[in-house]
C-alpha cells in the first residue's frame, strides 16, 4: 500500500519532468542569437526577437526588487527580532495570506492606484504590482533567516557595549546574509514569470520603450501574446520564450535552495 | 546560562535596549530601529490598501448593475447585459476538478516525504515537486494549449464519453479546451501546494501518536491512515483550501485553456470562463465605464474570495503547526 505514496510523488516528479523536456524540445530551435538582440518584426519576416521584451523584463524586476527587498528585508527583520506586540504576528500572518492573493488582483490594485490617474500604462505601475507579490516571501525568508541566527552572537556583541541598531545590522544580518539573499532570489523567481499583473499595466510593446513611465514589453506578456496567436512563427518566438523564463526560474530556485535549504514560503 | 534562556532573552532583550540609556545609542536606535518598524508598518498597510482600493472601486459596479449580476448568467456587455453567473460556476467547476485530482496525489506525495522516503532521497524529491511549483503560468498555459489540449481531446476525453458518457458531466462534443482541461491544467499547477504544506503538516503530528500506533502492532501504512491522517485533519483541510485559493485566482493559464465561451453547460467537455480569465482577457479591451467597472468588480469579487478562503486556510493550518508558528 505504500507503494501509493511513491506512485504520487512519481506522478508529480513525472509531470515536472514532461512539461520542462517538451519546452526545452520545442523552444530550443527558437533561441538564436537574433531571439535575444533584435526587436518583434511583424508576421512572415524573419528574424524577430524579444530583446525589447528581455530589456523590459529586467526593467521591471529591477523596479520591484528595489521596492521590495529594502522594505520586505526590514520588516522581516522587524518581525524576527523587535516585535513583541501584535504587529509581528499580524505581519506574519498577512504575509502568509497575501502569497495567496491572485496576482492578477494586485495587477488591478496597481492599475486602479496608478494607471488610472496617471492615465497611461507604465513599468511603474508594473514594478509595483510586482513588488506587492514579491514582499512577503522576502518578509518571511528574511525571518526565518535571521531567526536560525545563534540569539548568542548577539547577546555577545550587546554585552560589549555597542548600540543595539550595530547588533542588529552589524552582527545578526552579515549571518543571515544567505538566508537573506536567498529570499530576494526566490522573490525575483516568483515574480519572474508573472504575466497576469503586467497585463493592465506594462501592457506591452513592440518597441523600445525603457522609460519607466511609458508601456513596456515583458517575457511574459510575449509569450502568452504570442502563444495564442494563429501565426506559427509567433508560436515558435513563444516557445523560446518559454524557454528562457523556465531556465530563468529554474537556475534562481536551484541558487536559492543551495543557499539556504530551509523550506520556508509557499 | 543555558541555551534555552539566551534564546527566550532574544527579543525582550533587545526590545529592552529601546530604552535609551546613553546618549550616543539612543539617535542610532530610534533611527534604525524605527525603519524597521515603519517597514512593517508598510506591509501592513499594503495590504489594507489593497482590501481599501479593490473593494471602493467595485462600488460603482455594484451600484450601476446590481447584486442581480450574480443570477444572470448572460454576459452581452455591447448591450449592457452583465450576468457573472457563468463565471462564477466555471471558477467553482474548474477548482473543484483541479482539488479533486491534486488534493488525493498530493497527500500521497506529502505522505512519501514526510513518513515514507529515507532521508536523503525526500530532500531532492521534495526540489523536483518545489521546481514544479516554480514553473510560470504562461508556461503552463502555453504547454496546456499545445500538448495537453490535444491529449484530452484525442485520448481523455473520448475515452470517458465512451464509458462514463450516460452521466450528463462527459456529455457533448469536446474541443480539447474547456472545463476539464482547465482543471487538469489546475491541478497540475496547485499539486506541488497541495504537497508542500500537507508535508509541514505531518512533519508537525507528534512522535507518539505514530509510535503508539506501531507498538499496537500496526503496519506503516495502518499508522499512517489511522493516527497520523486524522490527528492532522485539519491541516490537510486547510491546505487543501489554501490550493482552492491559488486555484480560483489563476488567470493565465486558465485563460489559454479553458475556451473563453461564458455558458453554463453541464458538460465537462464544454468552453467555459472564469472569473480570472475572463480579466485577462476582455480587460484591455473594455470600452465604457460600465463595462470596465463590472470587471473592476468581478476583479474585487475575487480578491475578497480569495482572502477569506487565505485566512481560514491559514488558520486552519497553524491550528495543527502549533508551535512551528514560523512556518507556512
Amino acid at each position: 500500500m505504500l507503494a501509493v505514496t511513491w506512485l504520487c510523488a512519481g506522478t508529480a516528479a513525472a509531470l515536472l519532468a514532461f512539461i520542462v523536456i517538451y519546452v526545452v524540445k520545442r523552444g530550443a530551435p527558437a533561441l538564436n542569437p537574433q531571439f535575444f538582440t533584435s526587436l518583434p518584426t511583424p508576421v512572415g519576416i524573419t528574424g524577430g526577437g524579444v530583446a525589447n521584451a528581455i530589456v523590459g523584463s529586467i526593467e521591471i524586476i529591477g523596479m520591484a526588487s528595489l521596492i521590495a527587498v529594502p522594505v520586505g528585508v526590514m520588516a522581516g527583520i522587524y518581525v524576527a527580532l523587535l516585535g513583541k506586540g501584535w504587529l509581528a504576528e499580524a505581519v506574519r500572518f498577512l504575509s502568509d495570506v497575501l502569497t495567496g492573493v491572485p496576482s492578477i488582483a494586485i495587477g488591478l490594485f496597481a492599475y486602479i492606484i496608478i494607471v488610472v490617474p496617471q492615465k497611461h500604462f507604465s513599468a511603474n505601475s508594473a514594478g509595483v504590482a510586482l513588488s506587492i507579490i514579491m514582499l512577503p516571501i522576502i518578509v518571511r525568508t528574511t525571518e526565518e533567516a535571521v531567526r536560525l541566527v545563534n540569539p548568542a552572537i548577539r547577546e555577545g556583541a550587546l554585552a560589549l557595549g555597542i548600540e543595539a541598531w550595530k547588533a542588529i545590522v552589524l552582527v545578526t544580518v552579515p549571518c543571515a546574509r544567505a538566508g537573506i539573499v536567498t529570499g530576494a532570489l526566490l522573490g525575483v523567481a516568483r515574480v519572474a514569470g508573472e504575466s497576469a499583473p503586467l497585463l493592465f499595466t506594462a501592457f506591452g510593446s513592440q518597441f523600445w520603450n525603457i522609460r519607466p513611465d511609458s508601456p513596456t514589453a515583458a517575457l511574459p506578456l510575449v509569450v502568452f501574446q504570442y502563444s495564442i496567436a494563429p501565426y506559427k512563427d509567433w508560436q515558435q518566438i513563444a516557445w523560446g520564450g518559454a524557454l528562457t523564463l523556465i531556465a530563468l526560474v529554474f537556475m534562481l530556485n536551484i541558487t536559492a535552495r543551495a543557499l539556504f535549504p530551509a523550506r520556508i514560503v509557499r | 546560562m543555558s541555551q534555552d534562556s539566551v534564546e527566550a532573552m532574544g527579543a525582550p532583550a533587545v526590545a529592552a535596549i529601546l530604552r535609551p540609556r546613553r546618549q550616543t545609542s539612543a539617535l542610532g536606535d530610534r533611527i534604525v530601529l524605527g525603519a524597521f518598524t515603519l517597514a512593517a508598518w508598510l506591509v501592513l498597510l499594503i495590504v489594507v490598501a489593497l482590501f481599501a482600493a479593490l473593494t471602493i472601486a467595485a462600488w460603482p459596479a455594484i451600484k450601476t448593475v446590481g447584486l442581480s449580476a450574480l443570477h444572470s448568467a448572460t454576459w452581452d456587455p455591447s448591450s449592457g447585459k452583465y450576468g457573472l453567473l457563468s463565471f462564477i460556476y466555471g471558477t467553482l467547476v474548474t477548482s473543484a476538478i483541479a482539488l479533486a485530482l491534486a488534493g488525493p496525489i498530493g497527500i500521497g506525495a506529502a505522505l512519501l516525504l514526510a513518513e515514507v522516503a529515507p532521508r536523503r532521497l525526500a530532500g531532492p524529491v521534495a526540489m523536483l515537486i518545489e521546481l514544479l511549483a516554480a514553473v510560470p503560468s504562461v508556461v503552463f498555459g502555453i504547454w496546456g494549449l499545445f500538448v495537453l489540449a490535444p491529449i484530452m481531446r484525442t485520448v481523455v476525453e473520448p475515452a470517458l464519453s465512451k464509458t462514463l458518457g450516460f452521466l450528463p458531466l462527459f456529455q457533448g462534443y469536446f474541443y480539447g479546451v474547456g472545463l476539464l482541461t482547465a482543471g487538469v491544467l489546475l491541478a497540475i499547477m496547485i499539486l506541488p501546494t497541495v504537497t508542500a504544506i500537507t508535508r509541514d503538516i505531518f512533519e508537525a503530528v507528534p512522535r507518539d501518536q505514530r509510535e503508539a500506533m506501531l507498538a499496537l502492532g500496526s503496519t506503516t501504512w495502518e499508522m499512517l491512515t489511522r493516527a497520523v491522517i486524522p490527528y492532522a485533519r485539519s491541516g490537510i483541510i486547510g491546505a487543501l483550501v489554501l490550493a482552492l485559493g491559488r486555484a480560483l485566482g489563476e488567470a493565465m493559464a486558465v485563460v489559454m485553456v479553458i475556451g473563453n465561451k461564458p455558458a453554463l453547460s453541464l458538460s465537462l467537455f464544454s468552453p467555459g470562463y472564469t472569473m480570472a480569465s475572463v480579466l485577462a482577457n476582455e480587460f484591455t479591451e473594455a470600452t465604457g465605464q460600465n463595462y470596465v467597472a463590472v470587471l473592476v468588480g468581478i476583479g474585487s469579487l475575487l480578491f475578497i474570495l480569495s482572502m477569506i478562503i487565505n485566512v481560514f486556510a491559514r488558520l486552519l493550518v497553524r491550528s495543527v503547526g502549533g508551535a512551528r508558528q514560523g512556518r507556512s
